[in-house]
């Protein structure tokens, strides 16, 4: 079988790709716009039934929602995308050629088949699990068989970028190391292979009991075999998405990271110190003991904690550098008020970035704290917590990467610009708002996963303080705004790939690479110093106050929650 | 676009990191590190830690146990035909609740100030023991016996809800937990 050897090189970008990489890039994406739409529209389901004035769907048909709206947008959506991610890095990065496109074709339409599975267990009714399916609660067996396809899709997807960068350095299409952003998608990749792994060990067994060939299922053993699945694959998703803050930071500045060893310092740290951070859904549980749990949520004192602190520093310093030497020198903030916030690529990028810093970041350490998470845990701060994490951070940042791969990939102009302008606000701003909101419920008590919190006709109501009802209804209303940001970003990505004017340049078309791919591209320029940059001997002063103000935000909560946790009843 | 190329150094380790960086991963592990000790410090300082305590056990045996307190400490029965009875042990004794679908049994009746061991676990699947408005929550889990030892603050009437998705009705398990002088 001859290699397919056909590459273009994208006349706005000089990135170079490969044909079958290209069309994988293209069907991951859509596959996962797709599973965004389907997850957004039940996000109308379950805001407006949390929203009590509203209280719109009848019990099952919200847990039903729920269960859908958590898959598709935590697992379907983001998984296709890191997927395209993994291509763009591995292959076009490299300027390489991806390794074994026919392997990656089946294991992207094991994905689509896993996740059509799944969605039609759920959609059966008797599959609102949750997406944790904890035993012995048990589903469908498509439930299961469903998560399993589409994780075994998505493992040898793992392998196939692993393969190309192999394929890479073989054909020597780039010279010394692979740049940070593929390091960092290489990072996100072993990480997932682990944590595919776990999942295999739990759902296969799970699988089995679910069709009567196994009969019981521990609990206690389920849910952190479970998390090991389930918070590793968080970490794949801030590897992927500090991959992108850095890919956006290049595209849109041309920055240089600081210094290429402390960012990639930083992922390794991610790679080493995170395999056990499943304990921090277990704080709460009998079994455990607290040695174990301190040791394993402090991840190894904090050291993932570390790494992200370092990334949240290094972005945004290396953009200060790069707007510093084109000028902006003056003061201590001029770089970012000179920043193009009416691009959607670099506002999306810049929003997630602070707000998962500080809404997500804060509020995630904060909970994994052993004995603070008695007073959070399964209340509804923990969706505002991921909320700020995965939606702000992951979705955010991958919705401003696609306003840049659009013209790049998919070779249409964005539909709407003046929109897509303002989408990355719209969006941020919503569902920060529904992060805050929900944390803020969740402090007063009120549950996740809850159909009803005036406990209408219940025997033994609780009455949830007015507060609280309040700020659910704000949910309600910041997640109509965030839910808008989202159909904006459907109707411009769904406009411009399929009705978009194309970008027509002419004598463009792919051509075939004789030896290699291409030339070699001359590595990034040495630095050798910042010249006379900055200020009081730091090239990124703007961005150190910012860091420390995130550090103040940061101790001071971290020690309002102590200072609360004080005051409920004594226990040990 | 450098992240997006090969970096120029070969040998990226080796390269000198920048005053900012390195100013700020100091400053963060020192954070971290506190962060890290202030667990076992409230351990050994702090009042609100949960016990390691818990024993494998099986449904029957608990519900048992449960059973047998509740006809010692009885005191009355609410919630019109369901008939929660309503127990008031001694300070100090071993108190058992039972979770299961969609229900909390017995119904708890303690003095402020006292210590009680309570016990948590459930017959069926996970439940989530959510005290209101004290705000803590505790994951119970069937098969496995967990042993709190807690002491009941200000008088009251507090509120037990099932925070752990238990299913169809799980909105509607809740109970009562009343604190007297
Ligand atoms: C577009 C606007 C969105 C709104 C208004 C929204 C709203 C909500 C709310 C209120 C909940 C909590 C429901 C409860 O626990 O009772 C929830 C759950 C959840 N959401 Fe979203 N969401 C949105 C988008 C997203 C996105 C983009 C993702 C993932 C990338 C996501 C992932 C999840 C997950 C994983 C859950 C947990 C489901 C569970 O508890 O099993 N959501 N959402
Ligand atoms: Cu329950
Ligand atoms: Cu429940």
């Amino acid at each position: 079988m001859a290699v397919n050897r056909m590459f273009r090189t994208c006349p706005a970008s000089g990135l170079l790709f490969h044909e079958p990489a290209e069309k994988l890039m293209r069907f991951h994406a859509v596959a996962a716009v797709v599973s965004l739409l389907i997850g957004g529209i039940l996000a109308i389901g379950v805001v407006l039934t949390r929203w009590q004035a509203i209280h719109l769907l009848p019990p099952d048909l919200f847990y039903q929602v729920l269960t859908a709206h958590g898959l598709n947008m935590l697992v379907f959506w983001i998984i296709f995308f890191e997927m395209a991610v993994l291509y763009f890095a591995g292959s076009t990065l490299l300027r390489s050629r991806l390794a074994t496109p026919r392997i990656a074709w089946a294991a992207f339409w094991l994905m689509v088949i896993g996740a059509l599975v799944n969605n039609y267990s759920v959609f059966r009714g008797d599959s609102s699990v949750m997406f944790t399916s904890y035993a012995p609660m048990g589903a469908h067996p498509t439930f299961y068989l469903g998560l399993i396809l589409f994780a075994v899709g998505a493992l040898v997807s793992c392998f196939v970028f692993l393969g190309t960068l192999v394929v890479a350095r073989a054909e020597r299409t780039y010279r010394g190391s692979i740049p940070l952003v593929t390091f960092g998608a290489l990072t996100a990749c072993i990480i997932a292979i682990f944590t595919i792994a776990a999942g295999a060990i739990i759902l296969i067994p799970t699988f089995f009991w679910s069709v009567g060939l196994i009969d019981h299922i521990d609990s206690l053993m389920y849910k952190t075999v479970w998390w090991a699945f389930g918070h590793s694959s968080q970490q794949i998703n801030v590897a992927a998405h500090v991959s992108v803050w850095y890919a956006v930071a290049a595209i849109v500045f041309g920055a240089k990271p600081m210094s290429e060893k402390v960012s990639r310092g930083a992922f390794l740290l991610y790679i080493f110190f995170l395999q056990l951070a499943s304990a921090h859904h277990l704080l709460v549980d009998p079994g455990l003991t607290s040695n174990w749990k301190i040791f394993n949520t402090s991840y190894a004192m904090y050291l993932a904690v570390l790494a992200s602190m370092v990334h949240g520093l290094t972005v945004p310093g290396a953009i200060e550098v790069a707007q510093r030497e084109k000028g902006h020198n003056q003061g201590l903030f001029t770089w970012l008020r000179r920043a193009p916030w009416g691009n959607p690529v670099f506002s999306a990028m810049f929003i997630s970035l602070i707000g998962f810093g500080f809404l997500g970041g804060i509020s995630g350490v904060m909970m994994g704290t052993e004995q603070l998470n008695m007073i959070i845990h399964n209340t509804i701060y923990v969706p505002g917590h991921f909320h700020a994490t995965v939606v702000v951070g992951t979705t955010l940042a991958f919705m401003g990467l696609t306003y840049f791969l659009i013209p790049v990939l998919f070779r249409r102009e964005v539909m709407f610009p003046g929109m897509a302008k303002w989408q990355p606000y719209v969006f941020g701003l919503g569902m920060s708002a529904v992060s805050l909101f929900l944390m803020g419920a969740g402090t007063l008590g009120v549950p996740r996963r809850h159909w009803d919190i005036s406990f209408a006709g219940n025997p033994f109501p609780y009455e949830f303080p007015g507060a609280a009802w309040l700020m659910m209804a704000l949910a309600g209303i910041s997640g109509l705004i965030a839910i808008v940001g989202g159909g904006m970003y459907l109707l411009i990505t769904v406009g411009s790939v399929f009705l978009g004017k194309k970008i027509v340049t002419p004598g463009f078309q792919h051509v075939r690479a004789r030896e290699n791919v291409a030339a070699i591209p001359a590595a990034a320029p040495v630095i050798t110093s910042h010249g006379s940059i900055g200020a009081g001997g730091m090239v990124a002063p703007g961005t150190f106050v910012l860091a420390m103000v995130f550090l103040a935000a940061f101790v001071l909560y971290y020690f309002i929650n102590w200072k609360y946790l004080s005051t409920v009843w004594p226990l040990k | 676009m450098s992240a997006l190329l090969p970096p120029a150094e070969q040998v990226w380790w080796k390269q000198p990191l920048d005053r900012v960086e390195l100013i700020w991963i100091v400053i963060a592990l020192i954070w971290c590190l506190i962060m890290f000790f202030m667990m076992p410090y409230w351990h050994i300082y702090g009042k609100q830690n949960l016990s390691n305590e818990a024993y494998r056990a099986r449904p029957e045996e608990y519900a048992k146990k449960a059973e047998d307190m509740i006809a010692k400490y009885k005191v009355r029965e609410e919630g019109g035909d369901l008939k929660v009875p309503v127990v008031h042990p001694p300070a100090g004794s071993d108190v058992y609740l039972i979770a299961r679908l969609w229900s909390w049994s017995p119904m708890l009746e303690l003095e402020a100030g006292k210590s009680y061991r309570i016990h948590l676990m459930s017959m069926d699947w996970l439940h989530g023991f959510s005290l209101q408005p004290e705000n803590i929550n505790i994951q119970v889990h069937p098969g496995y016996e967990h042993v709190v030892t807690v002491t009941p603050g200000s008088p009251g009437t507090y509120s037990i809800i099932c925070n752990e998705y238990c299913g169809i009705n799980h909105h509607t398990m809740t109970s009562r937990l009343y604190v007297v002088k």
